[in-house]
């Protein structure tokens, strides 16, 4: 017996023209407010002078990591500079800081949610699996009659692709405080939300920390995929070498979202032994 | 007075427990239960009552149910049946918000590993129960010091548990219990994992703090000579069941059963036994009565070269030796004044351990003289009746 193919592509594609012709008036209005956030976000920091930027990244990269990562930071900041990247790496840069802000502020409760409930952590976990394996590529399609060509879209998907390491590690930083803590807390009368703030959260920021860097990181690599939907940025520099074949030019944007990532995940790194 | 009423207790861990419950009763092994069930029994039938005041030493090997047991008592297991009455009150039929308002002015717990909080200072660590309490910031403080310079902690107030010691780590624990002013200490194995020295310390001092913050204690241990040291009373525990209740007294010449004849055949006497379990009834001259002549004729009546002086109500003087008494004689002297030696070093209290007395007694020419606290003789003790004590409770055994 032959089983005609089930019209899932059709399921989904309806699906999608049904949310977007009744909601895409929310979505849209979240994008535009969302747009003057970034927009004003990477205007700041165009605003500064490269030169004062560098110096905040050298003094950060100092105070929470080695002299060794800084020296690497004010070359490696200079360099890009120099290539005349300065422009796209800020906005790459943007996306990646509101991104990794969105992940945490929704990932992190999400991890504790999970943590502390059984149903949750049931509902939740298998979300997160298929939001980790469906290919990126994917949330592109639907992101754009969502929320429009552009950065928005770009954020969103970096978004959905980053964020579950901020939610399992916060998960599992909580499930590994060792049971005698819990116990101790308890045995004093001690509530949920006090064993939560004063014991579980506090001894799970190393994790914590971990999930953070990994969520800082997988945003990272989501910016080339994102610029397909026109997020520019670095991204937006190695598509364009890529549609003109210019492997030269392409090897520049690609070695300063080398060295970019290599100075946030250093830093983030450190700030998590330093909290340890 | 009663103030812990421990009725019918079972702790069943596992998802059937009815079925398991069912079966404990019906009499099934706990082997039975757990092939058919997968249910592990815990807690069989435990029922008993602990006084207002009291040390009650709950002892058992490893997997006996002790510790469950004690976690029974404050909830941190519920029991899967029977009931928990504390100062009359069924905490057993407490609410989540009743029984955790009723563990922040009942309980202090101590633990095996410590359980300090890594993330907080000594100092936090110890007024941490007030804290949840939502006490004062400036009354958790001054309280917290005071418990921390109770357990001899003055000064470590601002490191982390982690800078500490073992013993210091279980001290700071021990701090945190005592901060809330408790009326019930909870300690699971608390000296289990500190070394023998720390270990008999700490023993000492918990002692020694009974007599000063007045609690009900509940200490849990494996180890029996711990039990006799601290215990009023023991509780032993074999597979989850109380094997016999009673004094260490009790417990040593009388065990219910031949588990607990085995568990306290190894026991080292000589912490056990005390001054006043091995102490002989002697004869005494009286001071101020009696001359040289009489202590010297005494001797040689009952065939011994010291004896004891008291005086008339029963006080404690000092020994004479049958050869200064001798010299007294010849020279003619009345009274005792010049031969009497007060050997302060050879009296000892009735509860004084015999692993205490012996290395003296061992060096001293004179038999040692047992006395009470108002320094009234009770009685003495020579090398033979240490020895006689050992071999009596012995073969009582």
């Amino acid at each position: 017996m032959i089983i005609p193919k089930l019209p899932l592509d059709v399921a989904v594609d309806s699906f999608i023209d049904y949310t977007t012709n009744n909601f895409s008036f929310i979505t849209k209005a979240i994008s535009s407010v969302m747009k003057i956030g970034i927009d004003s976000v990477n205007d700041f920091l165009m605003f500064i002078h490269p030169s004062v930027l560098i110096i905040l990244f050298v003094i950060l990269a100092w105070y929470f990591s080695t002299r060794g990562i800084a020296i690497f930071t004010a070359i490696g900041l200079l360099f890009i500079w120099n290539l005349g990247l300065w422009s796209a790496s800020i906005s790459t840069l943007t996306l990646v800081l509101i991104s990794t802000f969105l992940s945490i502020i929704a990932g992190i409760p999400l991890g504790i949610l999970a943590a502390i409930n059984a149903l949750a952590r049931k509902v939740i976990m298998p979300i997160l699996d298929f939001m980790q394996t469906m290919p990126a590529f994917v949330y592109l399609i639907p992101a754009i009659p969502f929320f429009g060509l552009g950065v928005v879209s770009a954020v969103f998907t970096t978004v959905i692709f980053s964020m579950p390491p901020a939610i399992r590690l916060t998960c599992l930083g909580i499930q590994q405080v060792p049971n005698q803590y819990i116990e101790a807390a308890d045995s004093f009368g001690a509530t949920q939300k006090q064993k939560l703030f004063q014991i579980q959260l506090p001894l799970a920021m190393p994790t914590i920390m971990a999930g953070i860097n990994q969520t800082i990181m997988l945003a990272l690599s989501m910016v080339v995929i994102a610029s397909m939907i026109g997020a520019g940025g670095l991204g937006g520099e190695v598509w364009r070498a890529i549609q003109r074949l210019r492997p030269g030019m392409g090897f520049e944007a690609g070695i300063a979202v080398v060295i970019i990532a290599i100075i946030l995940d250093r830093i983030t790194q450190n700030m998590r032994k330093k909290n340890n | 007075m009663v103030k812990i009423k421990v009725e019918n207790v079972y702790k069943i861990f596992g998802s059937n427990i009815k079925t398991a419950l069912k079966m404990l009763k019906e009499g099934d092994t706990k082997n039975a239960i757990l092939e058919k069930t997968g249910c592990a029994v815990g807690v069989v039938n435990a029922s008993f009552e602990i006084y207002d005041r009291e040390t009650l030493v709950i002892m058992g090997l490893s997997g006996s149910g002790k510790s469950t047991l004690l976690r029974c008592i404050n909830r941190l297991y519920e029991p899967s049946s029977g009931k928990i009455i504390i100062d009359n009150i069924d905490v057993t039929s407490l609410s989540e918000e009743e029984l955790r308002k009723f563990r922040q002015h009942k309980f202090g717990m101590v633990f095996q590993q410590f359980a300090l909080f890594p993330n907080k200072t000594v100092l936090e660590n110890a007024y941490f129960g007030l804290e949840i309490s939502k006490t004062d910031k400036a009354i958790c403080v001054e309280k917290g010091l005071e418990a921390l310079d109770l357990v001899g902690l003055k000064g470590w107030a601002d490191y982390y548990p982690s800078q500490l010691s073992g013993g210091m780590q279980q001290r700071v624990g021990l701090a945190r219990a005592l901060a809330v002013n408790p009326d019930i200490l909870l300690m699971d194995e608390a000296f289990s994992a500190l070394d023998p020295l720390i270990r008999t310390e700490m023993q000492d001092e918990l002692l020694s703090l009974e007599d000063k913050v007045k609690k009900t204690i509940i200490f849990i241990t494996h180890d029996l000579n711990e039990a006799l040291k601290i215990g009023d009373r023991i509780i032993l525990m074999k597979d989850g069941k109380i094997v016999q209740i009673g004094t260490p007294e009790e417990i040593l010449t009388n065990p219910a059963t031949e588990y607990v004849e085995k568990f306290v055949e190894n026991v080292d006497l000589t912490r056990v036994l005390t001054a006043k379990d091995v102490m002989i009834k002697c004869s005494s001259i009286i001071y101020g009565k009696d001359g040289p002549k009489t202590a010297l004729h005494t001797m040689k009546e009952k065939g011994i070269s010291s004896i004891f002086v008291v005086d008339k109500s029963k006080l404690f003087k000092g020994v004479v030796s049958a050869e200064r008494a001798k010299q007294a004689v010849d020279r003619g002297e009345k009274d005792l004044q010049n031969i009497i030696e007060e050997i302060t070093e050879l009296q000892v209290p009735p509860d004084a351990p015999l692993q205490e007395i012996m290395p003296v007694i061992a060096d001293s020419r004179y038999p040692l003289v047992v006395i009470d606290e108002s320094s009234r003789m009770l009685g003495m003790i020579a090398r033979g009746s240490v020895i006689a004590g050992l071999v009596e409770r012995g073969v009582s055994q």
